[in-house]
């Protein structure tokens, strides 16, 4: 996995709400045996028409955003399904940050495994970011993940919370696997005394 | 136990079962949670099973690991001759090839015990009280219903999973969902599960493990509980949950993989210890009457769009916030204007199935409405029973008949139409009174339009053609 610091990029603002996990990669997508590749797909019924025209209403095709490596949404980003392909998609695409008020709980998990950065902040603070977004390539934002904020163009630096253990994971692009093979023989203890305890299991 | 905390004080079923199956737990609250039982469908796990050959490592614990295709098997009869689509044949195939490498329980897909992963888990006794259950799949929670915290996961935790038997997880916080009273005629589980999101919203239940319960929900079959918990993730939270009973104990007693003699004496004293205390605390309750709740349909592109079917379809400018251009989007996709009434809404399309009402009591509950009746004209209907079994059961009910009678297809077990991948799906433009989980945009196939409702309440719309209260038909027929 990528490490993720910091980050200076534009930002494209999506404020619809509850945007879902079948806008980010529709379920057609979903037949691939591979990780990488989905970014052509990203958003497709929204990016494309049906005859796979690009939508030019489409904020990641109007000139001013395509270039996106962050994206500030509306509220509930991720919901619905748990396939980790939407932030591949993201991923592929060049999306490394998404900023909202509120995550689904598995999209949000499913990103610290993939070095996206997702940010919770508070609505007058979405609200101002959303705007700067609106500026597109003239408005750049930077995220510091170890100083935990995201700055606006005008200098105006919005600190976010994060878990420190993700935040950990990600500033150095560990693989949680390893970190847990580590405690194997506490696994192994466990799976012992609970093989005399609930055989059933 | 390693880490695991002193019990202090009254709990509640959730809390009971994660400090169970903490294997290791840090200063900051992150635990290593054991996980008892893992599903895998063919969808979300091949980059997971790459991983492991890439790393060299096995599946730690094959014997509680199970694997299904689901997503996208076709569900014709000529599913014998193989899946057609090369992308979805490669994945099945990886699937089958997964699970022989590494030893798995399997069921592959001409398996009369093949189903939708989360029908199948407990229809063989995998899914028992008190265990911890994930899969790479959002529906998880259904198996909350035996009191099994059950949540979905993405393929980086299925890999993990996988290499470990563990997961990382920090705790959740508790809401109760208390549902007081009885339901009335024509109401079922989907309508409380409905009626809930559409109170709280798609992230009403973010950050939270739901427990449901009060009479209404005691009253439930099986089948009932885990539609209610099945829709938890559409509701936003971690898992639902709902406290073993009697009625527990009697679905899992002699399934398969349920235990035996001695063993299932000893299972069963622990898993009558699986319910929250008196005085334990929640961080959020939320309580509805039984008798309030009407059959509900959904409106708009989001489960939160609920609506009693005595409704009219609302305006953008009823709602607040980021929701009024939501609503706005969702009427355009749903091709629906403000105060049209929704029994004026006509239907193209009928689907009866899934994981969230794909079992035998939801198909006897659509079979009953339909039973001497015929689609309306123009509109085609599709039957896809949850698993192999379910299939079975339902013909020696002779329930097939009264579906194909009534002018439905009798399809083959799988996820089928609830989200499209396989070759079942809706035309653009075409409207579906369906019974499964998420009428997102597209989710049914590009440009379908999706309303969610009861198995009673889909098979009333099939037969009037539009979207109908079914408890006229319970008085026609009463």
């Amino acid at each position: 996995m990528d490490k993720f610091t910091t980050l200076t990029g534009i930002a494209a603002p999506m404020p619809l709400v509850n945007i879902d996990t079948d806008m980010i990669i529709p379920k057609q997508f979903l037949k691939t045996i591979h990780r990488s590749g989905l970014g052509k797909n990203l958003f497709e019924e929204m990016r494309f028409f049906p005859d796979g025209t690009e939508n030019p209403d489409f904020v990641l095709n109007k000139p001013a955003w395509r270039g996106a490596q962050i994206i500030v949404a509306g509220d509930n980003f991720g919901c619905g399904s748990s396939r980790e392909h939407a932030p591949w998609a993201l991923l592929d695409y060049g999306i490394r940050c998404v900023i909202s008020t509120s995550f689904a709980d598995i999209f949000y998990n499913n990103c610290f495994k993939n070095g996206i950065l997702p940010i919770v902040l508070p609505q007058a603070a979405v609200d101002a970011l959303m705007k700067d977004a609106e500026n597109g390539a003239n408005a750049r934002l930077t995220v510091d993940l170890a100083a935990q904020t995201v700055t606006a163009p005008d200098g105006t630096a919005h600190p976010f919370d994060i878990d420190p253990h993700r935040k950990h994971c990600l500033l150095n692009g560990l693989d949680d696997i390893g970190l847990t093979m580590e405690k194997a023989a506490a696994i192994q203890a466990y799976e012992t005394q609970i093989a005399q305890s609930q055989p059933w299991v | 136990m390693t880490g695991t905390p002193e019990a202090h004080g009254p709990r509640t079923l959730y809390d009971k079962i994660f400090d169970a199956h903490v294997v290791d737990r840090q200063p900051d609250g992150t635990c290593l949670l054991y996980i008892d039982r893992h599903l895998v469908h063919e969808v979300t796990s091949p980059q997971a099973f790459e991983g492991l050959r890439m790393s060299g490592r096995k599946v730690r614990a094959p014997e509680k690991t199970i694997a299904v295709p689901d997503h996208n098997v076709p569900t014709t009869a000529d599913r014998v001759n193989g899946i057609e689509n090369p992308e979805g044949r490669l994945q099945v195939a990886e699937l089958d090839r997964n699970a022989r490498d590494f030893g798995l329980n399997y069921y592959p897909m001409n398996d009369v015990r093949q189903g939708i992963v989360h029908i199948v888990g407990p229809e063989q006794g995998w899914t028992l009280p008190g265990m911890t259950v994930v899969c790479g799949d959002s529906h998880t929670a259904t198996h909350g219903a035996f009191g099994a915290l059950a949540h979905g996961i993405g393929t980086s935790e299925v890999e993990h999973v996988l290499a470990t038997q563990t997961l990382i997880q920090k705790k959740s916080r508790n809401m109760k969902v208390e549902i007081t009273g009885r339901l009335r005629p024509g109401v079922t589980a989907k309508d409380i599960t409905l009626s809930v999101i559409g109170l709280t919203g798609t992230a009403g239940g973010t950050g939270y493990v739901i427990e449901y319960c009060g009479e209404a929900i005691r009253a439930l079959s099986m089948e009932g509980r885990m539609t209610v918990c099945n829709m938890a993730i559409e509701g936003g939270a971690r898992a639902g949950l709902i406290a073993p009973d009697e009625k527990t104990f009697d679905y899992a007693r002699g399934r398969p993989h349920a235990p035996k003699g001695a063993a299932w004496e000893a299972a069963l004293s622990w898993w009558k210890t699986l319910f929250s205390d008196e005085g334990a605390h929640w961080d959020k309750i939320i309580t509805i009457r039984g008798e309030d709740i009407e059959p509900v349909v959904t409106w708009g592109t989001s489960p939160e769009d609920v609506l009693p079917i005595g409704a009219a379809v609302p305006a953008p400018e009823d709602f607040d916030g980021g929701k009024i251009e939501a609503a706005r989007r969702s009427l355009d996709y749903m091709g629906l204007t403000p105060g049209t009434k929704l029994t004026d809404i006509r239907v193209d399309a009928v689907f009866i199935g899934s994981c969230t009402n794909g079992r035998i009591e939801d198909l006897r509950a659509a079979a009953e409405v339909l039973r001497g009746r015929h689609l309306a004209p123009g509109v085609r209907g599709m039957v896809v029973p949850g698993s192999g079994l379910v299939r079975l059961q339902a013909e020696e009910e002779g329930l097939d008949r009264v579906f194909t009678d009534a002018g439905f297809e009798w399809r083959l077990a799988g996820c089928s139409m609830c989200l499209g991948m396989n070759p079942d799906q809706l035309a653009p433009g075409e409207r579906c009174a369906a019974t499964s989980n998420r009428n997102f945009e597209g989710r049914m196939g590009r440009g379908g339009r999706t309303h969610l409702m009861s198995p009673v309440m889909a098979a009333a719309a099939a037969i009037t053609g539009h979207l109908t209260d079914v408890r006229e038909m319970l008085a026609e027929t009463a």
